[in-house]
């Protein structure tokens, strides 16, 4: 009796286990095929030389890796890069938290103000780069028109490899900080108005109950919003395409734009892959610290 | 004393609203205006429907439009199976090593298919997907993402809904079917918004794999009508501009709440 009980369950297990294996497998197979197939296949052809008619490409170990860090354009893309996560990361979080406290408050027109915060968000990267676009024309442009009402010279803004970066930074902080944004607010929502009311008793000035009560207690929302934006530093490129396709003279080109055009015009298939490698290398100690982080949280509660 | 900062404070929240939607607000006046007026700020300009015109006339945007639904759809029937049935696997059914295998597909969290284009190429050509809808989708079908969103709502499931089903004789399918598909209503609504709008906007990974007007999405047809090749004045490519994210934009000022709500939901969980 036990006996047939105990084949029974051990039967059932076993049908259990072969019903989520084919639960599992269509998603397993997908993500084999265009996720872990695929990186490591990078990993595999960063290894190697770049093939052409005549000669194979043959196992070259990390010369790839050498001939990307001697490369100077490879180098200012990199650098360009870093200035690209260094501006438009804290600034984007910082706006959004600021949007963020002041769409929470008890303003006049708020629904407006969350409305124009937000809006960019649900753009197109292409479509918010068009738009740009009609402000940084030389000439006619908005910034040119607006800074001659004040006799500013006019300003090659996209055409000049001291500012292209830069307006470029500034289509991606207006499109992301909006989003960051309600983070923000649905974390602030949940922040207690009695300990504003305590602060207060207590003869904290606002200044300081934003410093030391609000900022700590939103301090999960930012680590979510950076691990977001370093993302997004390396992923929000479309822009490049409009603005400045990465010149002039590379002043403006990032990374993931330079693996493009390694590998879709200049058929330099092996050092995309190099490039690949140490993007993948980049997001994943984002991904460490995110998962440290929710580890720390999960045990908190 | 603190009124006066509130109000100054009120009034730079005021002000950085209008900085914030005064561009798109002005690439809508431009469309509407004819190309010298917009430039010389004109404003009592008469409006025209005249760039829409040359827009509309300038490349195929009906079959845009069209490419863009198919891919959007697809990508999300593919997600909503794909992810629905591995979300299940992983909530309720006990597998040896589940846990491993689900720290595995988060990995994928941070390995983006837009950093994998490349390989992502050479996969797509040898499968024939090359120029295909299904090409742009398939890299975004098993999202991670999605898998992991349907993992926890299918946890929160109580589980005497899924004991009650067995009792009637329902299958492992008939009880996902009958039981979590229902209890999970809103997460799907709030994945289908923000699967949508991000497939709606993608641009990169269909510029790669696509090379025709059978298949080119939106925001590639946008990039190559408005590329300063085509010599298009700025007015007509803000009409097409605004052509192009109408739809998107109009949905979400008509449910700006659920947009919002959808957006977080899928971030914070």
């Amino acid at each position: 009796m036990t006996d047939t009980t105990a084949s029974l369950h051990r039967m059932a297990r076993r049908r259990q286990a072969i019903h989520g294996w084919l639960l599992l497998s269509p998603a397993l197979i997908m993500l084999g095929t265009f996720a872990f197939y695929p990186s490591l296949a990078t990993l595999w052809t960063s290894l190697w030389s770049r093939g052409t008619r005549r000669r194979p490409s043959e196992f070259v170990g990390l010369e790839n890796y050498e001939r990307l860090f001697s490369d100077p354009t490879f180098r200012e893309v990199a650098m360009n890069n870093l200035l690209y996560a260094g501006v438009t990361i804290p600034v984007s979080i910082i706006l959004a938290l600021t949007m963020a406290l002041w769409a929470n408050a008890k303003i006049p027109a708020r629904a407006f103000v969350r409305t124009a915060y937000f809006t960019p968000t649900v753009l197109p990267m292409i479509a918010a780069a068009n738009i740009w676009l009609f402000f940084y024309t030389p000439g006619f442009g908005v910034l040119d028109q607006i800074g001659g009402l004040f006799g500013a010279p006019s300003v090659n803004w996209l055409g000049q490899p001291e500012t292209a970066l830069w307006a470029v930074c500034i289509v991606t902080i207006w499109k992301e900080s909006g989003f960051f944004m309600i983070f923000y607010l649905a974390a602030l929502q949940t922040i207690p108005e009695d300990l504003r009311e305590a602060a207060r008793i207590e003869g904290a000035s606002r200044w300081t109950y934003l410093r030391r009560v609000v900022l700590p207690l939103l301090m999960p929302t930012t680590i979510f919003v950076l691990v977001n934006a370093l993302i997004n530093s390396v992923k929000l490129i479309d822009h490049l395409f409009i603005l400045t396709k990465g010149g002039p003279s590379d002043a403006s080109k990032l990374i993931l734009y330079y693996i493009w055009e390694s590998a879709f015009a200049f058929f330099d298939a092996p050092s995309a892959a190099a490039m690949t490698v140490l993007v993948l290398i980049v997001l994943g100690l984002g991904a460490a610290l995110q998962f440290r982080v929710l580890d720390r949280r999960t045990h908190y509660r | 004393m603190s009124w006066i900062v509130a109000r100054i404070e009120a009034a730079m929240a005021l002000l950085l609203a209008v900085i914030w939607i005064a561009p798109l607000i002005f690439a809508f006046w431009a469309a509407f205006h004819d190309v010298s007026d917009a430039i010389a700020f004109d404003l009592a300009a008469p409006w025209t429907l005249e760039n829409f015109r040359t827009a509309w006339d300038g490349a195929p945007w009906l079959r845009y439009f069209l490419n863009s639904f198919l891919l959007v759809t697809s990508v999300l029937i593919g997600q909503f199976v794909l992810c629905t049935l591995a979300g299940f696997a992983f909530a309720q059914i006990d597998l040896p090593y589940k846990d491993t295998l689900f720290l595995l597909v988060l990995l994928q969290l941070f390995i983006l298919p837009e950093v994998l284009i490349v390989e992502n190429y050479a996969i797509a050509a040898r499968l024939g997907l090359l120029d295909t809808i299904l090409g742009i989708g398939a890299p975004y079908m098993a999202s991670a993402f999605g898998i992991f969103l349907m993992r926890q709502t299918f946890k929160s499931v109580p589980r005497e809904l899924d004991e009650a089903a067995r009792v009637e004789g329902y299958g492992t399918v008939g009880v996902l079917w009958r039981v979590y598909v229902p209890a999970a209503r809103p997460t799907y609504l709030a994945y289908a918004l923000v699967s949508v709008s991000t497939h709606w906007n993608n641009f990169l990974w269909p510029l790669i794999v696509t090379n025709s007007d059978t298949t080119r999405p939106l925001t590639v047809g946008l990039s190559i009508f408005a590329a300063p090749e085509n010599g298009v004045d700025i007015s007509v490519i803000s009409a097409a501009t605004i052509m192009v994210i109408a739809p998107l934009l109009i949905a979400f000022i008509l449910f700006q709440r659920r947009f919002v709500q959808a957006f977080l939901r899928a971030g914070i969980k």
